[in-house]
């Protein structure tokens, strides 16, 4: 028999073995080479390969890329600012409606509220991010609207190429990234426990202060998680509604890979990005950890 | 229907996630080259121009390409994974099949890049379609897992013992009880996978060859100002399709939870 006679949990690693090579070779093998790449230099059109910490001395140096000056911040910090007030836009949106389809809608209702919640997700990013600089611009839905009606005398500029329209677009694109984990940890919660709430003195609101809010941390906690990493890495956003000259640092990331062609430059901006990611998520979940114990 | 606060809180939110799409058809049937309100009247001409352009017919045919083999792959994977997540742990499972999940929680630019500099630098091979559909593969397979996790735990796992008390090989169970329930959620992945691929704009970016994907074209398409109605009508077809998979997708996947015998409590992630 082979491979089929074998214990249940050696058939079990067998079957795990394709897509955890597929990911070691084509996740794990790239994560390693650009953290290599990064201690390169760029000689023109060719690699120098001789070890070197010379891209990160670049990136702590000068007030570009971390520091900033007087007036204007670094581009990490800035992308680091833009990202965080949209996670924070896009999950406090994002939890009554997941609160509403937990507690509002009848259960043979709920997959047909996610459905359409979800559908404007897996329409095309690109489209959707044009979308809004199309409603936004200045010569824009928005601006000809309110033009047409005679509500305003000339269109209004600060609608688009500024941060204001960056986390806009970006609020709308990852809106059901929140919804979804909100809504997982909400379903989660024991109806009696609202009930016991109520019987021992406590109205709806401040049951939903002690009883409900806490328990739907975790949801809450993987909502901003997975608004807040990827936004980061969002060059299309940035570019397509800050015009050519303002920046995040994904633009600089994917400017050093595809047109600068400095890409061990570029390698070692991602992995600092990564870095501060990193940090700032950790420090979420430590902050949180109190409402996180115990409940997987 | 009760009118509450919060249910109309919930229709001006559903509101504003359907506002830009909405405005895509009404666009893409204006007859005006400017994106502007008020509308110019009823015009088919952009779509006329989208079926006479020869290098988007290339592009199209580049992205179905690859995202029909991208579905494929990553389905192949993601039922690899989800059924080896059903069955008994061995040491470390969990940790294995934890980091296939890992792109999910990845900026798509860090997956880009890394690719690039190992296809460019390393391997030293040259970027082609099967570049894109290696990459897009790496994203895919964590949504893969996702849906078919449903399936495959909502199964009963005695159904397939008794299959094999009765006389069937192990292979023979899997076949002829496990798979025809499963079949729902490996159309909806291979679906999903499918979508996925298709819209995806990053990865294709950093690694298509001298032909590019559809996403990538219209990219292009985004600098100059005479195309934007052309847009607008490109954008609606992929819109349409989009929606008709996933309205396929979702009949599948309720069809599975139906034939598990499960009442139906969630989406797809």
């Amino acid at each position: 028999m082979g491979i089929f006679g074998r214990s249940p949990q050696a058939r079990a690693a067998l079957l795990s073995a394709p897509p955890f090579v597929y990911a070691l070779l084509l996740l794990a093998f790239p994560l390693v080479a650009i953290i290599l790449i990064s201690f390169w230099t760029q000689n023109g059109l060719t690699i120098d390969r001789a070890f070197t910490t010379a891209n990160y001395r670049e990136i702590f140096s000068g007030p570009i890329y971390i520091w900033g000056n007087a007036t204007r911040w670094g581009l990490l910090p800035l992308s680091l600012f833009v990202s965080a007030t949209v996670t924070f836009i896009t999950v406090v949106l994002a939890y009554p409606i997941a609160y509403f389809v937990s507690f509002g809608v009848p259960t043979q209702r709920k997959s047909l509220w996610l459905f359409l919640i979800t559908i404007p997700f897996w329409t095309s990013y690109l489209i959707r991010v044009f979308l809004w600089k199309v409603v936004l611009g200045y010569n824009g839905v928005v601006n000809t609207g309110l033009l047409e009606l005679g509500l305003i005398q000339e269109p209004l500029s600060f609608l688009l190429y500024n941060l204001n329209s960056v986390i806009i677009t970006l609020s709308h694109a990852y809106a059901v990234f929140a919804i979804l984990p909100i809504y997982v940890a909400l379903e989660k919660i024991d109806r009696s426990l609202l009930e016991a709430s109520q019987d021992l003195g406590e109205n709806r609101f401040t049951t939903f202060l002690r009883v409900t809010l806490p328990l739907s941390v975790p949801g809450i906690v993987g909502a901003v998680l997975i608004v807040f990493i990827p936004t980061i890495g969002d060059y299309v956003t940035p570019e397509l509604m800050l015009g050519s000259g303002g920046r995040l640092v994904s633009n600089l990331i994917q400017a050093q890979f595809l047109q600068l062609n400095n890409w061990p430059l570029g390698a070692a901006l991602a992995i600092v990005t990564m870095l501060a990611v990193a940090l700032v998520s950790l420090a979420f979940i430590l902050l949180n950890r109190r409402w996180l114990r115990g409940r997987a | 229907m009760r009118w509450s606060a919060l249910r109309i809180y919930a229709m001006i939110y559903l509101a504003f996630l359907y506002a830009p799409i909405v405005l895509l058809p009404l666009f893409a049937f204006n007859d005006a080259s400017i994106i502007a309100f008020p509308l110019a009247g009823f015009s088919t001409r952009w779509f006329e121009q989208l079926w006479t352009t020869q290098a988007l017919h290339q592009a199209l045919r580049n992205s179905l390409f690859i995202a029909t083999l991208t579905a494929i792959f990553a389905t192949l994977l993601g039922t690899c994974a989800a059924r080896a997540g059903t069955m008994p742990n061995f040491p470390g499972k969990r940790g294995l099949l934890g980091f296939v999940m890992l792109p999910l929680v990845l900026p798509e630019i860090v997956i880009a890049v890394a690719l690039l500099v190992v296809v460019r630098q390393v391997l030293d091979l040259t970027l082609s379609n099967w570049t894109v559909i290696a990459a897009h593969t790496v994203i895919a397979v964590p949504f893969s897992i996702a849906i078919l996790n449903g399936a495959f735990q909502n199964l009963d796992p005695s159904f397939e013992e008794a299959a094999m008390d009765l006389g069937e090989t192990r292979w023979g169970a899997f076949r002829l009880v496990t798979l025809p329930l499963v079949v729902p959620g490996i159309i909806s992945s291979l679906l999903i996978c499918f979508i996925i691929s298709l819209d995806d704009f990053v990865v294709a970016q950093f690694l298509t060859g001298s032909n590019p994907t559809m996403p990538v074209y219209i990219y292009g398409l985004t600098r100059f100002v005479d195309a934007l109605p052309l847009i607008m009508a490109l954008g609606t077809v992929l819109v349409t399709i989009s929606v008709s998979l996933l309205v396929i997708a979702e009949y599948f996947r309720r069809r599975g939870v139906a034939r598990a015998g499960l009442k139906d409590t969630g989406g797809f992630l």
